[in-house]
C-alpha cells in the first residue's frame, strides 16, 4: 500500500433515507498515485458525490477501508479526521466556499490558524500562496469584490497553502463561464506539471475532464471504467 | 484556535452585525448597570451616614434624653405610640440633677426647639428655626463662632434676650450688614444678634445653618417649652467609655427621679448615634438583599437574549462551520469560536453596564448630596458576570455549531 496516495477497498456507503436504505456506493476499489491528475466522472446519483466526501474525510464509509498517505483513515474519530483534512487535503468548492466577510488573505491563512502556525509564518505562506495564484494585488479584497475567477484562484490558494496530500476539487468550473473555466484548468495543469501536486477532481463536463491525465467513470455506486488519456 | 484569534474574530463579528449584537448586550449591560449604580449610591449613603450625617447630626460619643426615641428601626404601634404619649416630661430640674450628677468633663445641655415668626427691618420670616439652649451645646455641637460671641454665663442665669444664630438666617436677614449688634424680633419679642455660628453645610440637601439659639431661660422658653419642660438633654463624654458610663449614671439618675421600681421599664429614652447608624443598616439590608433579585433577573433575561442570537448565528453561519470544518477545525475549535463570541458579546455588555452604572452615580452625585462611593469589588463582580453570562447561554448553541456534520453543513443554502 505504501506508494499510492489514495487506496480504497470495497469502499461502502449507505444512507437511511425514511424507512429504506440507500446504497450510494457499493464496494470502490481505488488506488490513486502521487502525482496523479484524476478526473472522476458520472452522471447524477452515480455516487461521485458520495466518493468525493469520503475521499475527503469529510465523512466515514459504512464498510471498507481508505488509506490516505499511507494512514488508514475510515476508522477515525471526528477529531482525527480535522487534522487529517487541515494537513492532507485541500479543497476546491464548485461555490467557491470563502468567507464573505474575511479578506482573500484571511481566507487563505485560515487553514494554517487551525494548524496552529503562528502569524508571521501565515501571514508569509498565504502572501506566497496568492502570489502563485496570481492575486498577489488582491490580498485585502473580500469575496464580494473579486469576480468568480479571481474567488475560485483564492479558493486554490486557499488549498495549497498547507502542502496538502491531495488537492480534491468538486465542480470547480462549474459556476464559471467557459474562458474562465479555462484559466482555472490551466493552474491546475500546472500545478500537476510544475509542481508534481496529486489532484482529484469531480466532474459531470467532458470538457473539463479532459484537462486530466486519468478519468474514472462511476455507475450506480462502482467503477465503471478507469482510463488514462493524453493531456 | 489561539485565544486571542478567537477574541478577534468575536469582535469582528460584532462589528458586522451591530444592531443585532445590540440587542443581544443589552441585558447584560442593564443588569450590570444596576449593579454598579445601586451599589454607588448605597455605599455612597452609607458612607454619609456614617461619616457625615451622624456626626453632623448627633456628633461623635453623644446621646441624648427624651421623652420618646429620636429613631426607632420598625414599626411604630398604635399601642407604643400611646405608651410614649403618657410618659412624663423632662424639665430643667432633671438637667440640673443629671449636671450634678455626672464627671465635670462630661459636657451636657439642654435643646429644645420650634418654629416662630422671625423679623428683622422690613423682612420676615415664619419658619425660623428657634432653640432654648444651655452653655455647653455649643461644645457639644463644636460650633465655631465666625462673628462675635456665644451667651455668656450671667445671661443664661439671668434669662437675657440676646440670641447666637446661624449663617443662612444672617445672610437672609442682615444682607449686607453685620449682623453682630443688629435686632430679631422672634414672636414679636425682640432679641440682641451676639454672633453668627460659621458654616455648617448641608445634610440631604438640608441647611444646618438655619437656626436661632437664645439661652434657654430667656423669653424663647415661651415660644419652644413653657412651664420649664424641656425637649431632650444632650451629654456628650470625650470617650466611649466616658458615655458608656454616663448613660448608666443618667439611667439611675432619671429612674430615681421617676421612682420606677426595679421591674418597671425606663419611662424615657436614651438615643445616640449608633441608633441612627442601626436605623440605616435596617434600610441598606433591604437594598442589597433586593439588589441581586434586580441584578438576576436583567442577567437571566440578558442570557435568554443572547442564547437566542447564538443559535440564530448558529444557523445563519452553518456555512461558515462546514468550511471551517472541511479546513480542518475541529469540534473544539468551533465550540471555541461561538463561546468566545457569546462571552465577548455579553462582556462587551457587561463594561458599557459598569461606564453607564458610574455615569449614573456620577449624576446622582452631582444632582444630590450623596457622595459616591465606587465599589472595585463590585466592578470586578460585573465584569465576572458579564463572561459568566456569556459563557453559560453559549454552551448550548456553540456545541450545536460545534456538532454539525461537515457534509451536510456544506451543502446548507
Amino acid at each position: 500500500m505504501s506508494g499510492s496516495v489514495i487506496r480504497t477497498i470495497g469502499l461502502k456507503r449507505d444512507y437511511p433515507m425514511g424507512g429504506e436504505v440507500v446504497h450510494a456506493l457499493r464496494g470502490v476499489d481505488l488506488e490513486i498515485l502521487p502525482n496523479e491528475f484524476v478526473a472522476i466522472m458520472g452522471p447524477s446519483g452515480s455516487g461521485k458525490s458520495t466518493l468525493m466526501n469520503l475521499i475527503g474525510c469529510l465523512d466515514t464509509p459504512t464498510a471498507g477501508q481508505y488509506w490516505l498517505a499511507g494512514t488508514e483513515v475510515s476508522r477515525m474519530t471526528d477529531d482525527e479526521l480535522a487534522r487529517v483534512r487541515n494537513r492532507q487535503i485541500g479543497f476546491v468548492f464548485q461555490t467557491f466556499n470563502l468567507l464573505p466577510r474575511a479578506t482573500s488573505l484571511h481566507n487563505v491563512e485560515l487553514p494554517l490558524i487551525y494548524a496552529g502556525l503562528p502569524a508571521r509564518e501565515r501571514r508569509r505562506r498565504a502572501v506566497e500562496a496568492l502570489a502563485s495564484v496570481g492575486l498577489g494585488d488582491r490580498m485585502d479584497h473580500k469575496p464580494a469584490e473579486l469576480s468568480g475567477g479571481q474567488r475560485q484562484r483564492v479558493a486554490i490558494a486557499r488549498a495549497l497553502v498547507t502542502e496538502p496530500s491531495i488537492i480534491l476539487a468538486d465542480e470547480p468550473t462549474g459556476n464559471l463561464d467557459s474562458t474562465t473555466s479555462e484559466e482555472i484548468m490551466k493552474i491546475f495543469e500546472e500545478l500537476y506539471r510544475g509542481r508534481g501536486q496529486t489532484i482529484v477532481m469531480v466532474t459531470h463536463e467532458a470538457d473539463i475532464a479532459r484537462h486530466a491525465a486519468r478519468v474514472i467513470t462511476l455507475h450506480d455506486g462502482v467503477v465503471s471504467s478507469d482510463k488514462r488519456q493524453a493531456a | 484556535m489561539p485565544i486571542l484569534e478567537a477574541i478577534r474574530l468575536a469582535f469582528g463579528t460584532i462589528r458586522a452585525q451591530k444592531l443585532k449584537s445590540f440587542f443581544s448586550l443589552i441585558g447584560a449591560f442593564i443588569g450590570v448597570m444596576f449593579l454598579i449604580a445601586v451599589v454607588s449610591i448605597v455605599k455612597g449613603m452609607d458612607r454619609y451616614v456614617q461619616e457625615d450625617f451622624a456626626a453632623k447630626i448627633f456628633g461623635i460619643n453623644t446621646f441624648s434624653v427624651s421623652r420618646r426615641p429620636g429613631f426607632h428601626a420598625g414599626e411604630v404601634s398604635q399601642a407604643l405610640r400611646r405608651a410614649w404619649a403618657r410618659r412624663p416630661q423632662l424639665y430643667w430640674d432633671d438637667y440640673h440633677a443629671i449636671r450634678a450628677a455626672l464627671p465635670p468633663q462630661d459636657l451636657v445641655a439642654i435643646q429644645s426647639s420650634n418654629q416662630a415668626e422671625g423679623q428683622a427691618g422690613a423682612k420676615t420670616s415664619s419658619f425660623l428655626q428657634v432653640s432654648g439652649v444651655s452653655q455647653d451645646f455649643f461644645q457639644i455641637r463644636d460650633y465655631e463662632i465666625a462673628d462675635g460671641r456665644v451667651f455668656s454665663p450671667e445671661e443664661i442665669s439671668h434669662g437675657v434676650n440676646v440670641v447666637v444664630i446661624g449663617r443662612d438666617v444672617a445672610d437672609s436677614f442682615f444682607t449686607g450688614q453685620d449682623p453682630v449688634g443688629q435686632t430679631l424680633r422672634i414672636a414679636g419679642f425682640p432679641y440682641t444678634v451676639i454672633g453668627v455660628v460659621q458654616k455648617q453645610g448641608t445634610v440631604f440637601g438640608i441647611s444646618l445653618d438655619r437656626f436661632a439659639l437664645a439661652p434657654y431661660t430667656s423669653p424663647i422658653k415661651t415660644v419652644v417649652n413653657p412651664r420649664k419642660v424641656v425637649d431632650e438633654i444632650i451629654v456628650k463624654a470625650p470617650t466611649l467609655a466616658g458615655m458608656r458610663d454616663a448613660m448608666d449614671q443618667v439611667e439611675a439618675v432619671m429612674r430615681t427621679r421617676h421612682h420606677l421600681r426595679p421591674y418597671q421599664d425606663d419611662d424615657f429614652s436614651l438615643t445616640t448615634q449608633q441608633d441612627v447608624l442601626s436605623f440605616w443598616a435596617k434600610i441598606s439590608r433591604v437594598l442589597y438583599t433586593a439588589l441581586p433579585l434586580l441584578v438576576g433577573v436583567s442577567l437571566v433575561v440578558g442570557g435568554i437574549v443572547i442564547m437566542n442570537i447564538m443559535l440564530m448565528a448558529v444557523a445563519e453561519r452553518t456555512r461558515e462551520i462546514g468550511i471551517r470544518k472541511s479546513l480542518g477545525a475541529r469540534r473544539r475549535d468551533i465550540l471555541a469560536q461561538f463561546l468566545v463570541e457569546s462571552a465577548t458579546l455579553s462582556t462587551t455588555g457587561a463594561v458599557l453596564g459598569i461606564l453607564a452604572g458610574l455615569a449614573l452615580a456620577r449624576i446622582v452625585q452631582a444632582v444630590s448630596p450623596l457622595p459616591m462611593g465606587v465599589s472595585p469589588l463590585s466592578i470586578v463582580i460585573g465584569v465576572a458576570l458579564g463572561v459568566g453570562v456569556g459563557m453559560i447561554a453559549g454552551v448550548y448553541p456553540a456545541n450545536r455549531a460545534a456538532k454539525l456534520d461537515p457534509v451536510v453543513a456544506l451543502r446548507y443554502e
